[in-house]
């Protein structure tokens, strides 16, 4: 039954006070948000905790949807919003020692698992700015550059300038290493 | 991976980027879904007894109340512990709470950029070699790392502080945080990687990057510094079609604040973001070679049309409107009463800013006359008077009182604008021109709690006919979108102070048009010829666009003219019939044109405009038809080259295959004179945004 409402309705019905609704559009939408929590932080310990941080804070969000965006759009702002108070108490507490960096560790150990391409890219991504791998991971997400821009609550221009910015960057970090 | 490959394929990194995302784990899974279960019937519960009121409050605000009890009711010292606590449960349990946290003042980044000037020697370095700046920016770098750093911890460690205070405004912007939380963010990757992402030691290991050492690129180790900077745009101005709305209708703008702004982000090696750039006022930027007005104009100024090919479409035509304003003889201008308000909070502690703001203010002295007077007001944390009002003659007294500015404190823009606006009105008599100069880098954060409380503020000192102008300094944390408010709503300019040439031309060289309006609320409007022009769109002015019914309501606000300044605007046209013509006609709705339309086949359009003299409550009114008939003119080229300049730093759909070097080559045919220099400026930075684009 539940399946062929629309996420809209869920939401609405949700934000109205219905557990199951809620229970039945978290669930939809649970894995997908793990995955961008996953691209976001680039570690699967840091993406369980982000995950676990948006399930607790998304019923006392869900009260103000009201309905004006996509629900995914919605949920992928959440997340990021999510993302970005995880990173600042990752900072606040100096665990310094996990993030991409605990993946490299970890991937360095069991090197065999990934491809070297996949590697490098979350080197490298480490090395962007916030908003630029931020908006990568949205982008990659196959997310449009119009939905990127609604998430992120800036203009279409400015996501397909960071995107370029973020292009360039890893083609420069690319070069770099080769160069070395 | 193939070497020195420029540019990277998105669906490679996608689908590498879906290899590498793990499965959720299901046990996780589940306790995460019961978790959330969980909070939303507490959830239910709070909210069900809230819905008592007949008044439901917004979510968070249980919390905001809670929040402002312990703000009113705890000494400073427990203070910092219990707010804390509150406010941690805010942010996470309310959407609001996102948009509470916003850097601290003082958290600005203090990056020592490379194009700062403290004197006059670096300055002409500058001038002339635009490589020099890179080669600063490399060596400053590796300093600023490791200072930035440091910075970061003590941020961290004032966090509580910080989450206690809602400082700033909440911004409707969703992501508010995620730009302007981490000072690092805004000043080095290099920092957060240490504190978020911890991954720079690990990279350091693997011999990627080296410990200490400025992170691969500009872009990486100072990402774009628009990070903490807000910035007023909006969206292109969009295609308009005759048949539906022949009426376009804006103020005009004299600032010029976003060229210089984009001078510094390319001189620092980086793109300017898409938003910093707003196309009038890049071209505004320059002065043309504009026929003045001369004793048959009844208005102060002279407008001029021109038509002509669009270098990007052979298909379209560009109506270049250019307005010179009238230059009255200097000894004839009135005397000039100036205020100056000077931001001295700490973040002005900058070479870039408070000394060079001092510096600034000399050079205008020498051109002031003895019967004006100066006086200086500054404000950090309380407002005070640093100069009374004296006249400009006595030279020594402003000079000491500008040498004993210091920065310190935090800011209080909205004490230091009363006690401005009150000392310029003290200091006015009839005949008189007051203006209120306001110096600053951007923050108004400390004891505003609303921006439109500090518009309307500047909207009423407005009527008593003081004027205002807003002058930037410094980068990393200008708020280009509060100065331009204020500019706008105060009847004034807004410039950006970034080297001492900018001040000299702003303060010194256009000195009678920055402080002596000859016409305000200079309204445009244009209607077009459905019979001659299918389609049309105004190039830049997006934050200065009127509905078709406030270009004859007076009470609407508008642009100022200053003596000598001179205001050019661009539309690109398409004639009908024109292969360029991007909308199809339509079938139905008839768009043959009316008899009258057919009468005037030789007219384009109809140009109208309305100004108001200094201080009147009443427009005028001129208005002529616009011919369609070539007549291009190298001025107008120029023009035209700077707009698809700005088009192309927009990313705008309009421009076709047309390139940088398309752009350079029209400039570089049309600088004319070029007395001061700026055109050949303006090449240059052409050619250096082709080579960052080309990365």
């Amino acid at each position: 039954m539940r399946m062929s409402v629309t996420d809209q309705d869920l939401a609405l019905e949700a934000a109205g006070g219905d557990a199951d609704a809620f229970e039945a559009l978290l669930s939809r939408h649970y894995d997908r948000l793990f995955a961008l929590a996953f691209r976001l932080t680039g570690s699967r310990a840091e993406a369980e905790d982000l995950t676990q941080d948006i399930c607790a804070a998304l019923p006392a969000k869900l009260a103000s949807y009201r309905g004006q965006a996509q629900v995914t759009t919605w949920l992928y702002r959440v997340a990021v919003n999510a993302a970005t108070d995880h990173r600042r108490r990752a900072a606040a507490h100096a665990r310094a020692a996990e993030g991409w960096g605990d993946w490299e560790v970890n991937r360095r150990k069991a090197a065999a698992e990934e491809s070297e391409q996949v590697a490098w890219l979350y080197r490298a991504m480490a090395q962007l700015s916030d908003s630029l791998r931020d908006t990568l991971a949205l982008v990659l997400d196959d997310l449009t550059h119009a939905e990127v821009a609604e998430i992120l609550g800036v203009s279409e221009g400015t996501v397909s300038w960071r995107i370029s910015e973020a292009k360039k960057a890893l083609a420069r970090i690319r070069n770099e290493e080769e160069s070395t | 991976m193939t070497p020195r490959k420029d540019d990277f394929d998105l669906d490679d990194l996608r689908s590498a980027m879906t290899a590498a995302t793990p499965a959720a784990d299901p046990a996780r899974r589940a306790e995460n879904l019961a978790l959330a279960k969980k909070n939303f019937q507490t959830a239910q519960g709070s909210r069900a007894e809230a819905r008592q009121s007949s008044d439901r409050p917004q979510t968070g605000g249980f919390f905001k109340g809670a929040f402002d009890m312990l703000i009113s009711r705890t000494a400073l010292g427990g203070l910092t512990a219990t707010t804390a606590l509150v406010a941690v449960g805010f942010l996470f349990l309310s959407p609001q709470g996102q948009n509470l946290l916003r850097p601290p003042v003082d958290s600005g980044p203090s990056i020592s950029e490379p194009e700062i000037v403290t004197g006059v020697d670096r300055e002409q370095a500058q001038d002339t070699g635009v490589s020099e700046d890179g080669d600063l920016a490399v060596a400053d770098t590796s300093e600023e790392v490791g200072r930035v750093t440091l910075r970061d911890t003590e941020q961290v460690e004032t966090a509580p502080l910080i989450l206690a205070e809602p400082m700033a405004p909440p911004s409707p912007a969703p992501t508010d945080g995620l730009f302007s939380l981490y000072s690092s963010d805004d000043v080095g990757g290099g920092a957060i990687q240490q504190q978020g992402y911890g991954n720079s030691a690990v990279l350091n290991s693997r011999g990627v990057v080296a410990p200490g050492s400025p992170i691969a690129s500009p872009d990486i180790v100072a990402p774009p510094p628009a990070d903490t900077e807000e910035y007023a745009n909006a969206d292109d101005n969009p295609l308009r079609v005759v048949a539906d709305d022949p009426v376009s209708t804006f103020s005009i703008d004299v600032d010029t604040a976003s060229w210089s702004l984009l001078r510094s982000s390319l001189n620092r090696g980086q793109m300017p973001n898409p938003d910093a750039v707003r196309i009038e006022e890049m071209i505004n930027y320059f002065p043309y070679d504009y026929a003045a007005p001369d004793a048959d104009d009844i208005s102060p100024f002279r407008p001029t049309v021109n038509v002509f090919e669009t270098p990007w479409n052979p298909d379209t035509r560009l109506v270049r409107i250019g307005l010179q304003g009238d230059l009255p003889a200097i000894e004839d201008r009135p005397a000039l009463n100036l205020v100056f308000l000077i931001d001295t909070s700490g973040s002005m502690n900058d070479p870039s800013k408070l000394p060079l703001l001092i510096q600034s203010f000399r050079l205008m002295l020498d051109r002031l006359d003895p019967e004006d007077e100066v006086a200086i007001v500054t404000y950090a944390g309380s407002a005070g008077v640093a100069l009374d009002p004296t006249p400009a003659s006595d030279r020594e007294a402003i000079e000491a009182a500008l040498t004993r500015l210091q920065a310190g404190g935090s800011t209080n823009g909205a004490g230091g604008l009363r006690e401005a606006y009150r000392l310029a009105s003290e200091m006015s008599e009839e005949g008189e021109v007051s203006r209120v100069l306001l110096a600053t880098d951007g923050d108004f954060n400390v004891g505003i709690s609303n921006p439109d409380e500090l518009t309307d503020f500047i909207e009423d000192q407005r009527d008593s006919g003081t004027y205002l102008s807003v002058l930037g300094f410094g980068r990393g944390n200008l708020q280009d979108d509060t100065m331009q408010a204020l500019a706008q709503n105060g009847n004034g300019t807004a410039a950006y102070i970034d080297t001492l040439s900018e001040a000299r031309r702003v303060l010194v060289d256009q000195l009678a048009g920055a402080l002596f309006p000859i016409a305000d609320d200079v309204k445009i409007q244009v209607e077009f010829n459905p019979a001659v022009i299918a389609e049309y769109r105004l190039i830049g002015y997006e934050t200065r666009a009127l509905a078709r019914e406030d270009f004859n309501n007076d009470d609407v606000d508008a642009g100022e003219l200053g003596a000598g300044h001179s205001v050019t605007a661009l539309y690109e046209v398409t004639p009908v019939g024109s292969p360029a013509r991007l909308t199809d006609p339509l079938r139905y709705a008839s768009d043959t044109p009316e008899a009258e339309a057919a009468d005037h086949s030789d007219e384009l359009g109809f140009l109208r405009l309305r100004w108001k003299e200094p201080g009147a409550e009443e427009s005028e009114l001129i208005e002529f038809p616009i011919e369609m008939t070539d007549s291009p003119d190298p001025e107008a080229a120029f023009a035209a080259a700077i707009a698809g300049f700005g088009q192309l730093l927009r990313g705008s759909d309009f421009l076709g295959d047309w390139t940088y070097a398309d752009a350079i080559a029209l400039a570089n045919a049309n600088r004319g004179e070029d007395e001061f220099g700026y055109r050949f400026e303006a090449v240059q930075l052409m050619r250096l945004a082709e080579s960052l684009d080309a990365d």
